[in-house]
């Protein structure tokens, strides 16, 4: 589904490489953890995979498609196939829970009959049945990563990139969208999720991929986040 | 393409910076009306030089004393060149006759005018108008009843190279105002785009096409041209109105000016109108492509 061949990306504004040299591969439906100290480069990895930034060297995959000789017009089909769920939501707040969903889809030309299907079942499965109505700034922070998901999976992409995703939330809530994150992962769609909470980690036991100035350190499936934590 | 998404996010973008907007369009507006103003100097131009090249090239004035015997001779003169295609005499009546016509919005002037003060002259239309020296070679100033040669065409060679000027003039302050106007649409698009910049991000992160995201800038805009275009055309109907037509009335009566037709400000609006329309367009789509991450 993603694979990486020798990527390095060095910045013009800094002589250390943000990825070094980096190689992998992530089968469908898996469930990875990035993580790393900050800079490390887990932002620049998924900033790639999204064709956000071109790598400096070596060759990028995503569902069998390389994103080095893609061009421009075919990157909005790319990024489609995947979805993006941040660490501050990024939701429009001017637009209620429904609006949001539905904005997803009405910018890639999606017809009427099929939002009004596809948003409430999405809400549903998100758990916000009842709230679709509610403007953004009305809803508790788990609440809006809730929207930011259900936006993000509205499309069934087929890779779901987390970046941080309960970094700005309380534990009890962050244990509840990982179950949201592991149900969207069962129905097939690949997730990349970069995180720092070593909670979360230790407890899921799925890969771990460890990034360090830019390379890999670890790359271990059923991973813990620190030997000897 | 979800046409009322894209009209209500322009909607909600003129909305947005209304001041910018208004600004925007009376620039664009300015811009247009000089050029349409220039578009109808040069129309005027062409129209008076039908007007006038073709009544008058040479003109021979005769002296006060001249006899009738002299005027005959060149009469006879006239007759014999094969330069001359045809020849009218003005006597000094008929001179005062038209004088009074083309003046007749100045009275004053009219009435302080001694209907003697005006020459006899032969009005001469030539075969080839440049061979002008030939005639004035046969017919020496100051001699034989002759007071001078003039050649007609120089002086509405001068007046119009003064109406020229004006249309350049014109058009290069449209110009100036155009570059003024163009960067104006750069910086309200560039400013739209950064009030807009959570709404473009996510449709550029869930894979909205380039062209959806920008066309409500770039309509933006080229409503903001259009409405320009439409102050432009107002206000060349309130000048046609307004300044030819009242104005201008005694010298279009009498020839001297040919007037403005509707028919010049309904060709010369679709031009503005496209002008505006279409520079704002580009103006905005360049400025995406250049300083605008979507």
């Amino acid at each position: 589904m993603i694979e990486l061949q020798h990527v390095t990306k060095v910045y013009p504004t800094s002589p250390r490489p943000a990825l070094d040299d980096v190689s992998m591969e992530i089968d469908k439906g898996e469930f990875v953890f990035l993580i790393g100290s900050s800079g490390s480069g887990k932002s620049t990895f998924l900033r790639l995979l999204l064709k956000e930034d071109n790598p400096t060297k070596g060759t990028i995959k995503v569902n069998d498609k390389t994103l080095n000789t893609m061009s421009k017009w075919q990157v909005p089909k790319l990024r489609r196939t995947m979805g993006c769920v941040f660490q501050d939501f990024r939701l429009l707040r001017n637009r209620t829970v429904a609006e949001n969903v539905a904005f997803a889809l009405e910018v890639i030309n999606k017809p009427q009959r099929t939002i009004r299907r596809v948003v409430p079942e999405v809400l549903e499965m998100v758990g916000l049945e009842g709230k679709a109505e509610r403007l953004p700034n009305e809803l508790s922070g788990g609440e809006q990563q809730r929207v930011a998901i259900a936006r993000a999976f509205v499309n069934r992409p087929l890779v779901l990139l987390a970046d941080e995703p309960t970094g700005n939330l309380d534990p009890e809530t962050s244990q509840g969208i990982m179950l949201l994150l592991e149900r969207i992962n069962r129905t097939g769609t690949t997730v990349v999720m970069a995180t720092h909470d070593y909670h979360i980690v230790d407890s899921m036991r799925r890969r771990v991929i460890e990034l360090n100035d830019g390379q890999v350190s670890r790359d271990q499936s059923r991973g813990v986040y620190g030997v000897g934590r | 393409m979800r046409v009322n998404f894209v009209l209500s996010e322009v909607a909600t973008g003129l909305r947005r910076n209304l001041t910018m907007t208004v600004a925007m369009i009376l620039t664009t507006g300015i811009s247009l009306a000089l050029m349409g103003t220039g578009l109808v100097i040069a129309n005027m131009i062409s129209d008076m030089r039908a007007i006038y090249y073709d009544k008058v090239q040479v003109s021979i004035y005769l002296t006060d004393d001249v006899t009738d015997q002299q005027r005959d001779a060149i009469a006879a003169q006239l007759d014999a060149s094969p330069e001359v295609k045809s020849y009218l005499y003005e006597s000094k009546q008929e001179a005062y006759q038209r004088f009074t016509e083309q003046f007749s919005q100045q009275p004053a002037l009219v009435e302080n005018t001694d209907p003697n003060a005006l020459p006899e002259s032969f009005r001469v239309e030539l075969v080839n108008p440049e061979r002008y020296s030939v005639i004035a070679a046969e017919f020496p100033n100051g001699q034989n009843g002759v007071d001078q040669v003039r050649d007609e065409g120089d002086f509405l060679d001068r007046l119009f190279s003064l109406l020229n000027g004006a249309r350049n003039a014109t058009i290069a302050v449209a110009v100036v105002q155009a570059l003024a106007a163009l960067l104006l649409i750069s910086n309200t698009i560039q400013l739209a785009a950064f009030n807009r910049r959570n709404e473009t991000n996510i449709m550029r992160l869930v894979g909205a096409s380039r062209w959806y995201t920008q066309l409500p800038f770039i309509l933006e805009a080229a409503l903001a041209g259009f409405l320009g275009a439409v102050l432009a055309t107002v206000g060349l109907v309130l000048t046609k109105v307004l300044f030819i037509d009242r104005t201008l009335a005694g010298p279009i009566r009498a020839g001297i000016i040919p007037p403005v037709d509707w028919g010049v400000i309904a060709t010369i609006s679709p031009i503005i109108a496209a002008a505006g329309v279409g520079l704002a367009a580009i103006a905005a789509y360049v400025t995406l492509r250049l300083y605008v991450r979507l």
